[in-house]
């Protein structure tokens, strides 16, 4: 596996490694500042992806100034979790990326057992790798839904939420939430996966590869749509590194960087997947690398599900009591379970004093947490290292000299998910 | 591997398999480049602060529905095992390292600072700081020498305090309007 960093100049003058501006101010040799109307977009506007804002400087139609004004939607997750036990804040993580839960909830629960030094049961593991590549492609059909909607391709959000509606059918089965499901805990999985899971999981499997068939022959052909996307949003590997962009925003840059190829986690070192780059840097090339990473995706979870079947009836979660919790039947029966239930529930589980950061790739990227433990039963520092937030920093290299039509089309493209950014 | 030749470096620790040199911060920047032009770490994968105000005291860690908190230099079910090892100075940023090619590898370069002293920037080395810098500011109120535009990135222009302090309130949020204004 080798990452290559393409040496493609996408446009002229690359500006590495001076500073790459988060701030576009308007050029007065190019503009002139009469002329200048101050637009502002959002923080409620119905194509902003949520309470995005952005204060642009038009001067007709093109833009001459950009800067992205984020914060909406600070809820403040680091600080409320650092007032609960390690056992309570789970739920967090799920909240902070909305739209890829499981992946958030995952790199949580694998920082937390970082610093445990627990062993997850390898079942637990290929369900985890599952859950999360499904919810991979979740992310990428909202993605598509929304900015194709953006776009005035309406149809198509209608095809993707009837998609995206049959993974949180699955989510439903293995977590009985649709949403939000707390299913992947520290130790393992919440519950084992109901019986019938993998059978309908491979029904998705097998329909969800002529569906994003069925979405490229709507779009790639679409004179509108190829108009729209083709060129526009250019951002160059190098710009792209140095503004901390991955993901998709990386790979579309002619960047062969995946986490789960170049640092792999989990059991992603045994499974065969490819991972798309695109050379072009632009919001077509950053479309075209979500598809295909959608049927990748697919071909994840089918290996995920052969290994869940041959591991039917192995342990799910770690048979660790002072972690996890016991099972529900010995509450019954053993004084010891019961009294390490309580314990758990109401003191909560200490985790040893260090610090870790842990990294996973998430739908939008390189998503990280940081934790530190004093040794007690709540963490002391949570960080999140949110991929949105980084993308939004690219705001204003990406839209130079573009048309206030394409903004929408780019601003999308970033695929910035608020919650997030904001956390 | 090493990193010996890495300008201020004061300690290199190795926990959980994970790498921190911890640098002087009056020449961080330099490091930073060093690290950057020679070790080839050409991704600033993330800027994440912590405040240890009350680190290993009692009541600020303090065990819920105890008033007064635990007693962390007692044992027993209530307290920890032990007292964590004591910190240098009140707040710690770590600079998380990553060097995107053919042998990645992460690193975690940290400075410690005491209320109100200023670090320099690394946005000349990393552009991607601003943004993060600019959070810490937000967040944990340490001032970054150099930052072209060090504002409030998350709360309000005009919030006062910064949210991550650890004697910042939980649920401190104003309530506007009300009586007490």
């Amino acid at each position: 596996m080798v990452a290559v960093v393409s040496r493609k100049r996408i446009y002229e003058g690359s500006r590495i490694p001076q500073p790459v501006p988060t701030i576009l101010e308007v050029d007065p040799a190019k503009h002139s500042l009469d002329d200048i109307l101050r637009v502002n977009f959002g923080p409620n506007h119905p194509s902003t992806h949520g309470v995005l804002r952005l204060i642009v400087d038009l001067d007709g139609e093109t833009v001459a100034g950009i800067r992205a004004v984020i914060g909406y939607l600070h809820t403040g997750f680091e600080k409320n979790m650092e007032a609960k036990s390690w056992w309570k804040s789970v739920t967090y993580p799920s909240r902070v990326d909305y739209v890829s839960f499981q992946a958030n909830e995952l790199v949580y629960v694998l920082a937390v057992e970082k610093l445990l030094g627990l062993e997850v049961p390898r079942r637990a593991t290929w369900a985890r790798m599952a859950l999360t590549e499904l919810t991979r492609i979740h992310s990428h059909l909202i993605w598509l839904g929304t900015s194709a909607l953006e776009l005035g391709a309406i149809s198509l959000l209608w095809y993707t939420f009837d998609d995206r509606d049959e993974i949180l059918d699955l989510f439903e089965m293995v977590g009985g939430a649709r949403m939000h499901t707390r299913y992947f805990q520290v130790g393992g999985l919440a519950e084992d996966l109901p019986p019938g899971f993998t059978a309908e999981a491979r029904k998705f499997c097998d329909a969800m590869p002529k569906s994003v068939d069925e979405y490229e022959a709507i779009l790639d052909r679409n004179a509108i749509w190829l108009e729209r996307t083709k060129g526009i949003g250019l951002l160059s590997a190098e710009d792209g590194l140095a503004l901390a962009q991955s993901g998709p925003m990386l790979r579309a840059s002619g960047v062969n960087w995946d986490l789960r190829k170049s640092m792999p986690y989990l059991f992603y070192d045994e499974v065969e997947f490819d991972v798309p780059v695109y050379e072009n840097g632009d919001v077509y090339d950053r479309y075209k690398v979500h598809m295909d990473e959608m049927r990748e995706s697919v071909r994840i979870v089918r290996q995920c599900l052969d290994r869940l079947d041959e591991m039917e009836g192995e342990p799910w979660v770690a048979d660790d009591r002072k972690v996890v919790l016991p099972p529900r039947h010995e509450l019954h029966t053993s004084m010891e379970s019961l009294i390490h239930h309580f314990k758990i529930v109401t003191e909560g589980y200490t985790v040893p004093e260090g610090e870790v950061y842990v990294v996973i790739e998430s739908p939008r990227g390189e998503a990280g947490c940081y934790l530190v433990s004093d040794g007690g039963p709540r963490p002391w520092r949570v960080r999140f290292r949110a991929p949105s937030f980084a993308a939004l920093q690219a705001t204003a290299t990406v839209v130079q000299g573009c048309l206030v039509a394409d903004l929408i089309a780019i601003a999308g493209s970033l695929d910035p998910v608020m919650g997030e950014a904001d956390r | 591997m090493t990193y010996a030749g890495v300008p201020g470096v004061i300690e290199t620790r190795e926990t959980f398999d994970e790498t921190t040199l911890v640098v002087d911060p009056a020449r961080l920047a330099e490091a930073c480049t060093y690290l950057r032009d020679q070790e080839g770490f050409n991704f600033l994968s993330d800027i994440a602060p912590a405040d240890y105000l009350g680190w290993g005291q009692q009541e600020v860690a303090g065990y819920v529905g105890t008033a007064s908190g635990r007693d962390l230099n007692e044992p027993g079910s209530q307290g920890l095992a032990r007292v964590p090892a004591p910190k240098p100075k009140r707040f710690s940023v770590s600079y998380q390292l990553l060097h995107v090619g053919d042998e990645p590898a992460r690193l975690r370069v940290q400075v410690w600072l005491d209320d109100g002293e200023p670090v320099d920037s690394v946005v000349p080395v990393w552009p991607a700081a601003d943004w993060f810098e600019r959070e810490v500011w937000d967040m944990m109120g340490i001032r970054f020498h150099g930052h072209p535009n060090l504002v409030r990135i998350l709360m309000d222009e005009d919030w006062e305090g910064h949210p991550l302090r650890k004697d910042y309130p939980l649920g401190g949020e104003p309530v506007r309007f009300s009586d007490e204004d």
